[in-house]
């Protein structure tokens, strides 16, 4: 369990860093927190020749309220610094909630948000909670920068929409819009492990106390995060009682996912996990959406 | 004895050592000129070994040697059969088909080593295996155990007709006559699936030949250094005085790191003598999911006849063990398996009959229980049934078919591991199943606490299950004790330490007596240039056999110091005693010698020696046991079980032990957590996953899941104290009670967390996928 021989670059600058990014192209992997690729390498499931180590760069580390309101996070910040943060609490608290759910303490201490994100690994509750907030993401290379949804962001198993010469750099949170309450579950063998099935959730009440919109958002079930469009769609326009919730996570369950099965979870033992936990975080959501 | 460190709750003298970080792990040897080894192993479960290509990896910077079956010559052999079957045993049949060094014609399970590479870092040394090519023609792989014995599998030994590699019968009095008397004869399958020990330290070796001084010095994590040395010494043509092997601070064995002599064990002091270099190999947690050996796989037909009023008239088992690709450890595990299928109960009829199967997996060795568990889990699981037919509380069924303590020695008739009978010394079981029941408060949940959570909707359960424990079998350990001029008493012994809390527990008997300080009493154990007369540390008889072995030498010890100090004080042995470090005058303190003091005087550097007189005060003694004695005890927990989800909450748990004289209860409580972690473990987390094709599909910590601090829940322990007649202390073994009955206990509190439409539970492990499974259907 020892990586073969790379070569590896600490660049203090982002502009260094783009400009090894762009040199190397392929064969760079950019190094964030670290506690993804470095297993990785160590398996020598992955063998980049070139490691540029994004640590030193602290301008890429902050959290601040964003221009339109909502949250804007720096892609090195610390997922415990996150999970800390009074302004992640207030401005996107469903991301507040969802931090303790992401490994242990001490992965969080060194696990990077961006890195996260970047890493797009389906069973990570990040990718999931950043697509129920329609979050966005500040891409950026030596010749320029670009925003991208979620949507385009994330493509496919461990793959962005990022260029192999660009690294993400930002992402804001939107706010969530008035009347909306969220929550987020998931179902894990022990306390930090990766979900077998998880889920979060946004709903916005209109002025009838009816569902003008919701998000419901899985992880653990696909190749990337995996939006029940079917369930929510059903629930427009509806007063959401226990029955409304109860068909919607019937649909989420039965149309809206193809969960895999493995030797922790079958497909159909996924299926009821993810039934399960959309009847939680919809009512919780709604309850919360109530309140506002 | 002015001090009774016997029974006493101290703590450990090798914890600052262990905690701060002092403590010397075969890690921790290095050499300025030492080089690293890395394995080659087979991607492939079964097949012939075509070609070997190691041309790119010998070529590349840094690589010294590149090995395979081809370069070692006559020193390739199969490795020794650490225990033979029992040669009492009737019409008992045995292929002994033991592990090479590295895989000459063909590869037998995926893990096993086919080419060692050395090279100057272990980061080249991997570089460099990536360099190897292989080519194997597969064959299909013999993954489950009772297709294993289809007649139409591959062979997995070419020269064998089958892979069964040993069928066993055992029985006593008439089992067929018994069904015939029956009211009831409940009819099961049960299956125990594999783990792995996952101890945190995984395997290592340093090897260092030193070519001056003629002598070889290996480092090993290996639980029996002495039988290593021994065998080391034979294969490479050195006197046993050549060979000295250390055994140091290891962490965890749970057994597997007993089985001499693993592949690594036997090439890396090869290559060592023959590049004249010290060589260090220490197994990643990856190697360790493969080359370490595992344990547990076992499938059951067990029936249980009984009359109406739940008495045992007779217990029936065939069952096939899963073997592994090689069998070096004999018949021990399913034999541990027999014996105890009959655990605590008075059962007048039994027949046993079991075929070890050979498999496409890595080798089977005990771990932990060795076999225990599944007789545990197959006759608990059937009392269990038995009892929800019959109408009876699971305690009342166990309860009405304990062996009565008058009943002691109680002879079952059959052969044990350790080739005599077995049977149980002593025991009193029902003083421990009532402490159980009231710790865990039994008659109030059953009445109050489960009726009202369940009418909110909780499913909660209880259960409660007995089990024996065969410990401390033979065939003997010895001590050497020396009180030295400082006064600090020195002990060593052959015996290995894992974690055990040997430097503690030995220490107490020791310093008991010779009066002294316990944290004076200091000990070496595992170096066999200390002492190289032992077997090792396993089968829960470190405390037992050492133990008793080390209080002989002291009682030896303390006659000479009462001898010599009887001559210098003038005055009677029976009006002396021993304490503070020094010996004194009863009722005249003031009349006293150091102990340190008589040491120089027993040892004068002038002036003659009485003839027959030894010099210094030490001696030496063993101390070997007829047979084994019975650890027993009994085990209640209850769980929550969410209905949604299938995740199983233990609530409480409970455990009364009987190991006889307990020496530290501090240190068996201890024992005892881990046990109960690894029980749990093996009852609802860890389960190895093996496809078809024999590939492990989990082979990390994230997968194979082992329950973290999070997931055990807080014990409750009590003590029965039986003792045991076997030996001068009264003590029995304790090392694997805790593991033992974890399993059917979990299981019988799940059945009954989930009610009346509970599914019958007959397999181990569970998980909540499987329990969602088993409930809702697959």
């Amino acid at each position: 369990m020892k990586p073969p021989p790379f070569e590896y670059f600490a660049p203090t600058t982002l502009d260094d860093a783009l400009d090894y990014m762009a040199d190397y192209g392929d064969e760079a992997k950019p190094l964030a927190g670290g506690q993804s690729l470095i297993p990785t390498m160590n398996f020598r499931l992955a063998q980049p020749e070139v490691l540029v180590d994004l640590n030193g760069l602290a301008e890429l580390a902050y959290i601040r309220p964003a221009a339109g309101g909502g949250v804007s996070i720096g892609a090195m910040t610390r997922q415990r610094s996150v999970e800390r943060s009074p302004l992640v609490a207030e401005q996107a608290p469903l991301i507040h909630e969802t931090m303790p759910y992401i490994a242990h303490p001490q992965i969080r201490n060194r696990g990077t948000f961006g890195g996260n994100l970047a890493h797009t690994d389906p069973a990570s509750e990040l990718p999931a909670v950043a697509t129920a907030l329609n979050a966005r993401f500040r891409a950026q290379s030596r010749s320029g920068q670009r925003w991208l949804t979620a949507d385009e962001f994330f493509v496919d198993l461990f793959t962005t929409a990022l260029e192999p010469e660009e690294l993400l750099v930002e992402i804001v949170i939107p706010p969530l819009p008035a009347q909306t309450g969220y929550a987020f579950r998931e179902i894990s063998r022990r306390h930090g492990d990766y979900a077998l099935v998880g889920v979060a959730a946004t709903v916005t009440l209109d002025n009838n106390g009816r569902c003008e919109a919701a998000r419901l958002v899985y992880l653990s079930v696909g190749d990337k995060p995996v939006e029940a469009v079917q369930a929510t769609a059903a629930l427009i326009g509806q007063k959401l009682t226990a029955e409304a919730i109860d068909d919607a996570a019937e649909i989420a369950a039965a149309q809206d996912i193809d969960p895999p099965g493995d030797i922790h979870a079958s497909v159909t033992y996924r299926r009821h996990l993810a039934k399960v936990l959309a009847k939680q975080v919809l009512a919780k959501a709604t309850a919360r959406a109530k309140q506002e | 004895m002015s001090t009774r460190y016997f029974g006493q709750r101290i703590k450990r003298n090798e914890d600052v050592r262990m905690l701060t970080g002092q403590a010397l792990h075969v890690d921790d040897v290095n050499f300025t000129d030492m080089l690293h080894v890395a394995f080659y192993r087979s991607r492939d479960a079964h097949g012939y070994i075509k070609d070997i290509d190691v041309s790119a990896a010998q070529e590349r910077e840094g690589v010294v040697a590149v090995y395979t079956a081809e370069d070692l010559g006559d020193y390739w052999q199969p490795g020794p059969l650490l225990v033979p079957p029992p040669p009492t045993i009737e019409g008992l049949i045995f292929h002994q088909r033991t592990q090479v060094p590295l895989a000459k014609d063909k590869v037998r399970f995926v893990g096993e080593p086919i080419v060692m590479v050395v090279a100057e870092s272990r980061y080249i040394a991997e570089d460099a295996v990536g360099d190897i090519w292989v080519e194997v023609e597969a064959l299909p792989a013999v993954i489950d155990i009772e297709q294993a014995l289809n007649e139409d599998m591959p062979t997995i030994h070419d020269d064998l007709d089958s892979n069964m590699a040993a069928h066993v019968v055992q029985k006593k009095g008439n089992y067929e006559a018994a069904v015939q008397q029956a009211d009831l004869v409940i009819k099961r399958k049960l299956k125990y699936d594999r783990g792995t020990a996952a101890a945190m330290e995984n395997r290592g070796i340093v090897a260092q030949w030193d070519a001056k001084s003629q002598k070889l010095t290996v480092w090993d994590t290996t639980q029996a250094p002495i039988v290593i040395r021994n065998g080391l010494a034979a294969m490479l043509g050195l006197s046993e005085h050549q060979v000295r092997v250390i055994a140091p601070f290891i962490g965890g064995g749970f057994g597997p790191k007993i089985m001499m002599f693993y592949q690594e064990e036997v090439l890396l002091p090869w290559a060592s003598m023959k590049l004249n270099r010290p060589l260090k190999w220490i197994e990643d947690r990856q190697e360790n999911f493969f080359a370490t050996t595992q344990e547990r796989g076992q499938v059951h037909e067990a029936e249980l006849a009984l009359t109406n009023d739940g008495r045992i008239l007779g217990l029936k088992h065939n069952f096939i063990h899963d073997g592994g690709a090689y069998i070096p450890y004999g018949l021990t595990i399913p034999l541990n398996s027999q014996a105890n299928a009959l655990g605590p109960y008075a059962t007048p009829n039994y027949y046993s009959e079991f075929k070890v199967a050979f498999t496409n997996k890595p080798i089977v060795t005990p771990y932990r229980g060795a076999g225990r568990q599944h007789g545990v889990f197959v006759i608990e699981r059937l009392l269990d049934l038995a009892a929800k037919q019959l109408d009876l509380s699971p305690i009342e069924i166990r309860r009405r078919n304990f062996i009565q303590p008058e009943a002691f020695p109680y002879n079952h008739e059959i052969i044990f591991q350790d080739f005599a009978p077995l049977v149980f010394d002593s025991g009193n079981y029902e003083p421990a199943l009532d402490m159980a029941i009231e710790m865990i408060g039994y008659e109030q949940f059953i009445k109050e606490e489960q009726p009202r959570l369940r009418a909110e909707g909780k499913k909660v359960g209880i259960g409660v299950a007995a089990y024996v424990e065969g410990t401390g079998i033979g065939p003997y350990e010895g001590a050497r004790i020396t009180v030295e001029a400082s006064g600090k008493v020195s002990v060593a012994s052959g015996i290995g330490t894992q974690g055990q809390g040997h430097f503690t527990s030995f220490a107490q008997i020791v310093a008991d007596q010779l009066g002294v300080d316990v944290r004076n009493v200091y000990l070496v154990t595992g170096d066999t240039d200390q002492f190289h007369w032992g077997a090792g540390t396993f089968a829960s008889r470190g405390a037992v056999v050492a133990g008793n072995a080390i209080h002989s030498a002291a009682v030896e010890v303390r006659k000479k110091i009462l001898k010599l100090a009887s001559e210098k004080l003038e005055a009677a042995e029976e009006d002396l005693e021993l304490a503070d470090g020094q010996v004194r005058v009863k009722g005249v303190p003031e009349t006293a010698i150091k102990l340190g003091s008589l040491a120089v005087m027993a040892n004068p550097l002038r002036g003659a020696v009485r003839p027959g007189t030894e010099p210094g005060l030490e001696a030496t003694s063993y101390f070997g046991p007829e047979s084994g004695t019975t650890a027993s005890g009994v085990h209640a927990l209850i769980v929550e079980v969410d209905p949604e989800t299938m995740k199983v909450e233990v609530k409480k748990y409970v455990v009364v032990h009987d190991c006889g004289k307990v020496i530290n209860p501090l240190i068996l409580d201890g024992q005892i957590h881990g046990g109960v972690a690894q029980g749990l473990g093996n009852a609802f987390y860890e389960q190895l996953h093996f496809d078809e094709n024999g590939q492990l599909l989990n082979a990390s910590f994230m997968d194979y899941l082992l329950p973290t601090a999070l997931d055990v829940p807080r014990m409750e322990i009590g003590h029965v104290e039986t003792l045991s007649p076997l030996n001068p202390l009264g003590i029995k073994g304790a090392g694997e009670a805790g593991a033992i009955p974890a399993a059917p206990v979990f299981v019988q509190a799940v059945e009954n967390a989930l009610g009346d439409d509970a599914p019958e539970i007959l397999e181990i492990p569970l998980s909540p996928n499987r329990l969602f499974e088993l409930v809702f259907g697959e």
